[in-house]
């Protein structure tokens, strides 16, 4: 959060910059099963934002060391490519994402059936290749769609996304400027039908009634995320007819074949 | 690497917190004895070494001219760094900080930095060329859990120590305090099974399902918040974190105050 408040974040008609509602997220599209290596895959184009994301696993974790005799690590990488922001940023591990590593891994484990792979570990890289505001809720949201992709047992996917505050209202999910000149950020992150929370950061300002409708708005825009990666799944894994062609000349094939 | 528990102790922890009580005798919101000693460190601009119960940090604030950020070339920098280093615990080992160091030392930057503790506008020296740089250099002394509220509470009360050193730098200038314009204060609560906690012990964080740090400032305003851990909290937990750290961060705060002014004499 920037202090600079020279920058008007709404508008006469109370719209944002980019003409959204208080309450009204950026387009969100999300495709499962984009990668071929991959045990599970998924891409998601929120806003300006692109994120990949790859699972590896369950496989052997090493270094040995760092195995858990009783249940698999979830060991989620978030790794922004240099080329995703305008001032281009130094490969590699910073302390940023660093922690956002460290956050997502926390909030996927909850519902990953870890305890059916002890020793192993589940890996996922989660790559931003265009950076807009809301990395870490994309990377976690697509991350749930390529565990699931990868067939991975587990309860549910989470779903997420941030609100804010911008010239004093509380709004949803902040674009670009809103977050480098609005007043506060709160990614959230929850198991959907449950709302359990399993990702909650903030910085800024909020007074705790500001925070209560940030919360709010979080979490219903967390439903509205989740149906987007339920459709994303149905897309992928649902079969038609046309799909597979007539029932007989499909027969005949395997037929030919054998 | 993973702490390790006894599942002696383990059971015997979850039989005690049924019945409401905690390991060390405490109630579920009560936090540790706190006690905080500035000025420590002779060199640093600002010290403060805090023991909450038997967890210990060293915070040192270091200053020095350095160039601004192109996009707040009137503004100083502040860093905050924090190591975990391997005489805390048996298992921390040296070398560069990892994931959990980062952690600590980006939740207590963000109660700091982002929530304007410090009016870094007065830290401008020449505008686009020379501002103050402040180091906030955490070191873990002893672990024994809630390593986040001691070293908050510890950067803080460093902050409010500090002496920016002007003359040193510059000719005709002297010294003056560190700008402080808020006081915040970090609380770190934890859930076990379904109970929560105030300022966990070791034992207590090793069998930890999820953990929630709210900061608050003087005005009860929320500047900074992390969930840790892979457990979840339902919303009206949070509610509840927040308007407890309200509570319990208005007399953690006066006692900071009350601390630094006396060592500050």
């Amino acid at each position: 959060m920037s202090d600079n408040k020279d920058m008007e974040l709404i508008d006469e008609n109370g719209k944002r910059l980019d003409g959204r509602e208080f309450d009204e997220l950026r387009d969100i599209k999300i495709e499962a099963g984009i990668l071929k290596r991959a045990d599970g895959s998924a891409y998601i184009e929120w806003g300006k934002n692109k994120v990949m994301a790859a699972v590896y696993g369950p496989r052997e974790m090493h270094p040995r060391h760092a195995q858990e005799p009783s249940k698999a690590v979830v060991r989620a990488r978030y790794n922004m490519a240099a080329f995703s922001v305008p001032d281009r940023k130094r490969p590699g591990p910073d302390r940023r994402s660093v922690e956002i590593s460290k956050i997502i891994s926390e909030a996927l484990e909850e519902v990953v059936f870890v305890e059916m792979f002890p020793r192993a570990v589940i890996d996922i890289f989660i790559e931003v290749l265009e950076a807009s505001a809301g990395t870490r809720c994309a990377g976690l949201t697509v991350a749930s769609v390529a565990l699931a992709d990868a067939g991975i047992p587990m309860s549910n996917m989470i779903a997420s996304c941030a609100a804010g505050k911008i010239d004093g209202h509380v709004v949803l999910d902040l674009g670009k400027n809103e977050d480098n000149f609005g007043e506060a950020d709160v990614p959230v992150g929850i198991v959907p039908n449950t709302d359990k929370i399993t990702l909650l950061q903030m910085d800024g300002n909020l007074t705790k009634e500001e925070y209560e409708e940030a919360m709010e708005l979080a979490i219903d825009a967390c439903d509205e995320i989740y149906e987007i990666q339920r459709d994303a799944l149905k897309v992928r894994y649902s079969t038609t007819l046309e799909d597979h062609g007539e029932p007989d000349d499909e027969i005949e094939k395997i037929q030919e074949e054998a | 690497m993973k702490e390790i528990i006894s599942s002696i102790t383990q059971d015997y922890l979850y039989r005690l917190i049924k019945d409401g009580k905690r390991i060390d005798g405490r109630d579920m919101l009560e936090h540790r004895d706190l006690d905080i000693q500035v000025g420590w460190i002779g060199p640093a601009e600002g010290s403060a070494r805090v023991k909450l119960g038997d967890t210990e940090v060293i915070v040192g604030i270091k200053m020095d001219e350095g160039e601004p950020f192109p996009d707040t070339p009137d503004k100083g920098v502040i860093i905050t760094s924090a190591e975990l280093i391997p005489m805390a615990s048996p298992k921390y080992e040296s070398g560069p900080p990892g994931e959990d160091a980062t952690e600590v030392a980006r939740v207590v930057d963000r109660g700091i930095r982002e929530a304007g503790v410090v009016d870094t506008s007065k830290l401008c020296i020449v505008e686009g060329e020379k501002v103050w740089m402040i180091f906030i250099d955490i070191h873990v002394l002893n672990f024994d859990g809630n390593l986040i509220d001691a070293s908050g509470i510890g950067a803080m009360a460093a902050l409010m120590d500090a002496v920016v050193p002007a003359s040193e730098f510059q000719d005709d200038a002297e010294d003056y305090d560190l700008p402080i314009e808020h006081i915040v204060i970090p609380t770190t609560f934890t859930k076990i099974k379904d109970t929560i906690m105030l300022d966990s012990g070791l034992e207590e964080e090793k069998i930890a399902n999820a953990r929630l740090t709210v900061s608050t400032n003087e005005d009860g305003d929320i500047v900074a918040m992390q969930k840790g851990l892979s457990g979840t909290f339902e919303y009206e937990d949070t509610l509840k974190c927040v308007e407890l750290s309200q509570e319990i961060g208005g007399s953690l705060r006066q006692k900071v105050i009350d601390i630094v002014e006396k060592g500050k004499v």
